[in-house]
């Protein structure tokens, strides 16, 4: 049943990324229906037609796979409902009079371009380093040719699930962004065609991984912020192959 | 592969690639394999304190064999090695783990630190304006850096009780520890620091030694299921004997009324010829 709700909202505003930030007050009137990105986008309306600047805040698919809308809700990464973007929140998830902190993603390589939107090409850094297999184009091949085993392809698919919203790193008490890269890593390792390029590939994103941000700690924070559930055997996968990336001698690289 | 333009980007990286050392020092150069290295030391460590505990309960059989067993350490490959050599490398290597062990977990925090400057902290931890709650991390995980040092400390004090005699004066006699722990832990701010102490190793293992696993990438869904119980076990087992030796003293189940050799008898060299003659009788 939907019913009408007064939230009391405290969200970060912040004019460039040099300038400091603040929290700003609102009280927004919303009915329980509506999504968390509906909700701002009323509260920009009102702002707008007040003549004040509205709330900047980054969204595009708002159907839960294209990444970009992650907040820190109540200092949680993509709001206190679990594997749920923040476009898939829905306002009822709150009752009436709650206080809502609403803030940017933080780390020092996320810097807040304004308000909510953070910059985060560190990510973009990170996938062209590496995360790519590289092919010859021309006539394609058979898409049959090359056979996976399920289980491999289960588990790739798993590791592509990973939108790189950013949400592991916000809520790393570390700032550290393991879960990203060895979900990238992991998605093209357990397939054949990420095999030729499998340990420069390693070497590389962790190098400009650790270009940006902090150290893992295991803590495991990441996987219960990830809206996409990515699993913490991933970043095991990634130190392994992070260490035979640096032992193996590669001109033996068939001999497994 | 190439190297990453970064020229196209507005975020720079907070630190740069440092020339490559030889191998396999270069491993150390970089934050996961520091993490090996922390685990590996830590696997080290995680052997020293169980063997330690272990041996220690020789105290239970009375100052004579305590007293065989301190002995039995220093004279590890004697029949080859000069005495004491061994217990020398042993004791080098532990201070080698425990540099590294040390040296990876400061560096390692101190570039998580650099990496989440502009969110707000609080206990050095960051922080949230809108309250984050831990879901996932332990409170041994969380206070890996506090439970570490508390360690570190206990490790000066009880070297400096125990094996230098600082705190002991004239009580402390070389080559007797059953004496030295019964004087020593027989106080009572001491047994209660001793039980802090090792209740901080225990936290500090807790979380350590499913972590390690993880740093190691030993990781197969077969027996992920048996890292935190095998972690959990091994803290417990830590916990469990350490601190019998501040509590039975405390409970004057380790004393020395009936002991033999009364340390009252002379000199060191008297009261360990008088244990080494109880040894040679029994």
């Amino acid at each position: 049943m939907s019913e009408v709700i007064t939230v009391n909202l405290k969200i970060w505003r912040q004019e460039s990324p040099e300038k400091s930030g603040y929290f700003e007050e609102y009280t927004q009137k919303i009915t329980t229906e509506a999504s968390f990105l509906e909700m701002i986008d009323l509260l920009n309306e009102d702002l707008n037609s007040q003549g004040l600047e509205p709330v900047a805040i980054e969204s595009d698919c708002r159907e839960g796979i294209c990444g970009t809308c992650g907040v820190m809700i109540n200092g949680q990464a993509h709001g206190p409902r679990k594997a749920t973007t923040t476009c898939q929140l829905h306002m009822r998830e709150f009752s009436d009079g709650d206080e809502i902190v609403i803030e940017p993603f933080r780390a020092i390589s996320f810097p807040v371009i304004r308000d909510l939107v953070v910059d985060r090409s560190p990510f973009d850094q990170i996938i062209e380093s590496g995360g790519y297999i590289s092919v010859n184009t021309g006539a394609a091949s058979d898409a049959n040719l090359t056979p996976v085993p399920k289980e491999a392809a289960d588990q790739a698919f798993d590791a592509a699930a990973c939108i790189g919203c950013g949400a592991c790193v916000a809520a790393c008490p570390n700032s550290a962004a393991q879960l990203f890269t060895s979900a990238k890593l992991a998605h093209m390792a357990s397939l054949p065609q990420g095999q030729p390029e499998r340990w420069k590939r390693t070497e590389m994103m962790v190098g400009t991984m650790e270009e940006f941000f902090g150290s893992c700690t295991n803590h495991g924070e990441c996987h219960e912020a990830c809206p996409k559930e990515i699993n913490l055997d991933f970043i095991a996968f990634m130190n392994r192959d992070y260490m035979k990336a640096k032992v193996k001698n590669r001109a033996l690289s068939g001999q497994r | 592969m190439t190297q990453t333009t970064s020229e196209r980007y507005r975020v720079k990286p907070i630190r740069d690639r440092r020339r490559e050392w030889p191998f396999p020092l270069n491993l150390y150069q970089t934050a996961v394999g520091r993490k090996w290295v922390m685990a590996v030391t830590g696997i080290g460590l995680l052997g020293f304190v169980l063997i330690h505990m272990i041996g220690n309960l020789h105290v239970y059989e009375g100052p004579a064999k305590m007293h065989e067993y301190a002995e039995s350490l220093r004279n590890l490959g004697s029949g080859i090695l000069p005495r004491s050599l061994i217990l020398w490398l042993l004791r080098l290597g532990l201070m080698v783990m425990f540099g590294l062990h040390l040296h990876s977990a400061i560096t390692l925090k101190e570039m998580s630190r650099k990496s989440s400057l502009n969110a707000s902290f609080q206990g050095g931890e960051k922080k949230y304006a809108g309250g984050r709650e831990y879901i996932a991390a332990s409170y041994a995980s969380r206070t890996m850096r506090w439970t570490g040092p508390i360690i570190a400390l206990f490790l000066i004090y009880h070297l400096a009780d125990l094996t230098w005699g600082w705190w002991l004066g004239s009580e402390f006699v070389p080559g007797d520890p059953y004496h030295n722990l019964y004087s020593s832990l027989s106080r009572i701010p001491v047994a209660i620091f001793y039980v802090i102490a090792n209740m901080a190793l225990a936290w500090h293992i807790f979380h350590g030694a499913w972590s390690m696993f993880q740093s190691l990438g030993i990781n197969n869904p077969k027996y992920n299921h048996l890292r935190k119980g095998f972690a959990a076990s091994f803290a417990g087992l830590i916990l469990l004997g350490n601190l019998s030796f501040p509590i039975m003293t405390q409970a004057n189940l380790i004393d020395e009324e009936e002991r033999l050799c009364q340390v009252s008898i002379g000199n060191t060299d008297e009261i360990l010829a008088c244990l080494t003659k109880q040894l040679e009788d029994h």
